[in-house]
């Protein structure tokens, strides 16, 4: 009897079956009022428009190792413009025997990058092993010794390019943007002076007509003979627009950092550097981290716009595909696949830039 | 709580000045906030300064490590001249340490880390000594157990044990405070107090801006009034309080103790 009661008793403590379960998600997330009730009925009707043509169109009717013939009598996607043209894509005009070069060299830069993501692993060896991977990859790409075969740089493109300009753009673009951030809150009037002119200049200016002035202008004013190698122009280019931006975000960073932060740094006797380096940059670039990764995907994006000065990134060879006659017609297909990419590159990004927040804001 | 505080002169070497201000001025632009400053402090000697807000106590203080730099006068710290010379400076910083109204404690670092940053990196001391002298003095502040914790986690009273015992990791002779407690709630003063008074029974020489009267009676061999950048008034806390000579010296206590 008593077992009973306690039974019937415990039973109603449990929820009411409406407001947990699929039941109970679906009610308090779909159909709670009126309005959201008539959005889900809208979205539901929309997806089922939409979904499974697109499923259709990809996956079913779909073509995925036939000539640009067969292609063309398909119904659905045609995603063979990949699997042909794959390694142009990827490599460009990199001699079609060497292109394990620069599959390598893209290996050790994933492998190095994802070492690196750990925080616990930023010690001296990780510094060599980067210094060793550079010169690796370096050699990879170049050749020329051991036996490798020269390529010349303007055979590179492809994803390894984006990467070359995308990877080393960023890397070099933080450290100057923060000394430019630094440089800017200086109490030397002349190194301030100089910083604001360049951060203002260069924000005033798109990337594109930097990317021209690097390619037409600025050899003009080169004695003659002397030529600078185009991606490498390019690269400073990009790294020198990204850094204003980086500059201003970091600013903003310090300028969050309160006054007793510095005082109490200095009257322990730290130097500028010291408290720069221990005490302000590691709090300011943490409030700063989601604005950098914002800048620093755009600038991965932005590095697509060299193709306006004819480097062969992963859109340019994607282009030139489409150019051919035999696969003219399929640049849906080739575009997603190349949006697809991008998306991982940033979207990693972004993800790296969340856990890093996380990890160090044990503090707060 | 003042069991075995001496105040006798002859615990103090009181022919051996520990800092030495003579004439001191200093403007903020057109507004001249410390308006000929003179005082002397003895080694182990202990001075509470208090005053209307505005007054210049806490620029006062300042000038002594030179986190403000004064324009006239002289000011002198265990025989070093405070002038522009960046090496006086440091040596000068290396003797005082100081303690803030806010803590300013370094909130990405864990309390440990706040205690052997300056040891480790301005001094080049070994991590591990470092670190044995933070956990002694962590000790001493009562707080051994919050070691490894970061500042956001611990309460204001901790926080501000944790920057005394973060200055006294610096080896100093003179200890600044510019009202330690007034921005604690009032149950966690006492603490605070208490590990100041305890710096008081070790020989201490402090500064400390405070109107904490009890604290002033208690410790103070001297207390200081000022008002709009002058020192007013400064006598023993018995004559101070009982029988202060000046009427704005009447008016603001007659103000602060109700
Ligand atoms: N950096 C500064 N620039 C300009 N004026 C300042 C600066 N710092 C302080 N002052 C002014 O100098 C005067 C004295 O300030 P100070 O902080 O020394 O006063 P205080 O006696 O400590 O007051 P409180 O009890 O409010 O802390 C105030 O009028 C203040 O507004
Ligand atoms: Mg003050």
């Amino acid at each position: 009897m008593e077992e009973a009661i306690q039974g019937t008793h415990l039973e109603e403590l449990k929820p009411p079956v409406t407001s947990v379960g699929v039941i109970g998600w679906v009610k308090n997330n779909l159909f709670n009022g009126w309005f959201n009730s008539i959005l889900t009925i809208v979205i539901l009707f929309f997806l089922w428009k939409t979904v499974p043509f697109l499923f259709r169109w990809a996956f079913i009717d779909s073509v995925w190792h036939t000539p640009g013939q067969g292609c063309r009598e398909a119904a659905g996607a045609c995603w063979s413009i990949i699997s042909t043209n794959f390694r142009f894509i990827i490599f460009g005009f990199f001699p079609y025997e060497q292109q394990w070069r620069p599959l390598l060299a893209m290996m050790i830069l994933f492998g190095l990058l994802f070492y690196s993501r750990d925080r616990n692993h930023w010690k001296k060896p990780l510094g060599y092993a980067w210094i060793m991977g550079l010169f690796t990859m370096g050699l990879l790409m170049k050749g020329g010794l051991f036996g490798l075969t020269p390529v010349e740089s303007t055979q590179w493109g492809g994803l390894p390019l984006t990467l070359l300009l995308s990877v080393f753009g960023l890397t070099a673009a933080y450290p100057l943007g923060v000394l430019l951030a630094l440089g800017r809150q200086s109490k030397m009037p002349a190194l301030k002076l100089l910083c604001i002119l360049y951060i203002e200049l260069i924000r005033g200016v798109p990337l594109i007509s930097l990317l021209f002035m690097s390619s037409i202008i600025f050899p003009l004013f080169l004695p003659e003979g002397i030529t600078i190698n185009k991606i490498l122009r390019a690269q400073v280019a990009i790294i020198l627009f990204t850094a204003a931006y980086i500059a201003e975000v970091v600013r903003g960073g310090l300028q969050g950092m309160s006054r007793g932060q510095y005082e109490a740094a200095e009257s322990m006797g730290l130097n500028y550097y010291l408290t720069m380096r221990l005490v302000i940059l590691p709090q300011a670039l943490k409030i700063v981290i989601p604005p950098t990764v914002s800048i620093l995907i755009s600038a991965f994006k932005d590095t697509s716009l060299v193709v306006i000065i004819a480097l062969f990134d992963l859109l340019k060879t994607t282009q030139s595909v489409l150019s051919n006659p035999e696969w003219m017609g399929f640049s849906r297909e080739a575009y997603i696949f190349i949006a697809i990419l991008y998306f991982l590159g940033c979207f990693s990004m972004s993800n790296y830039s969340r856990k890093l927040e996380k990890e160090l804001s044990r503090g707060d | 709580m003042n069991k075995g505080l001496s105040k006798d002169t002859e615990n103090r070497s009181s022919d051996e000045a520990m800092i030495e201000i003579i004439d001191m001025h200093k403007w903020f632009g057109d507004f001249h906030v410390l308006q000929g400053i003179n005082l002397t402090v003895q080694k182990k000697e202990r001075i509470v300064v208090c005053g209307p807000s505005g007054s210049g106590k806490s620029t006062l203080i300042r000038c002594i490590n030179r986190l403000e730099e004064h324009q006239r006068g002289r000011i002198i710290v265990d025989g070093i001249e405070l002038t522009n010379n960046i090496k006086n400076i440091e040596k000068i910083r290396a003797e005082v340490g100081i303690v803030f109204q806010h803590f300013n404690l370094f909130p990405h670092l864990t309390i440990v880390e706040n205690l052997t940053l300056g040891p480790i990196w301005a001094r080049k001391v070994p991590k591990a000594e470092a670190e044995e002298t933070a956990m002694y003095f962590l000790d001493k502040v009562h707080i051994p157990e919050q070691a490894k914790k970061y500042p956001g986690q611990l309460s204001g009273g901790q926080q501000q044990r944790v920057a005394i015992a973060r200055s006294l990791c610096m080896n100093p002779k003179v200890m600044l405070f510019d009202e330690p407690t007034s921005a604690l709630d009032p149950e966690m003063i006492k603490e605070v107090l208490d590990v100041m008074i305890e710096l008081a029974q070790e020989g201490m020489t402090m500064i400390v801006v405070s109107h904490e009267m009890g604290f002033a009676k208690s410790v103070a061999h001297r207390v200081l009034f000022m008002d709009f950048g002058q020192i007013v008034e400064g006598n023993t806390p018995e004559e101070f309080f009982e029988n202060p000579q000046n009427e704005r010296t009447k008016l603001f206590l007659s103000q602060i103790l109700h």
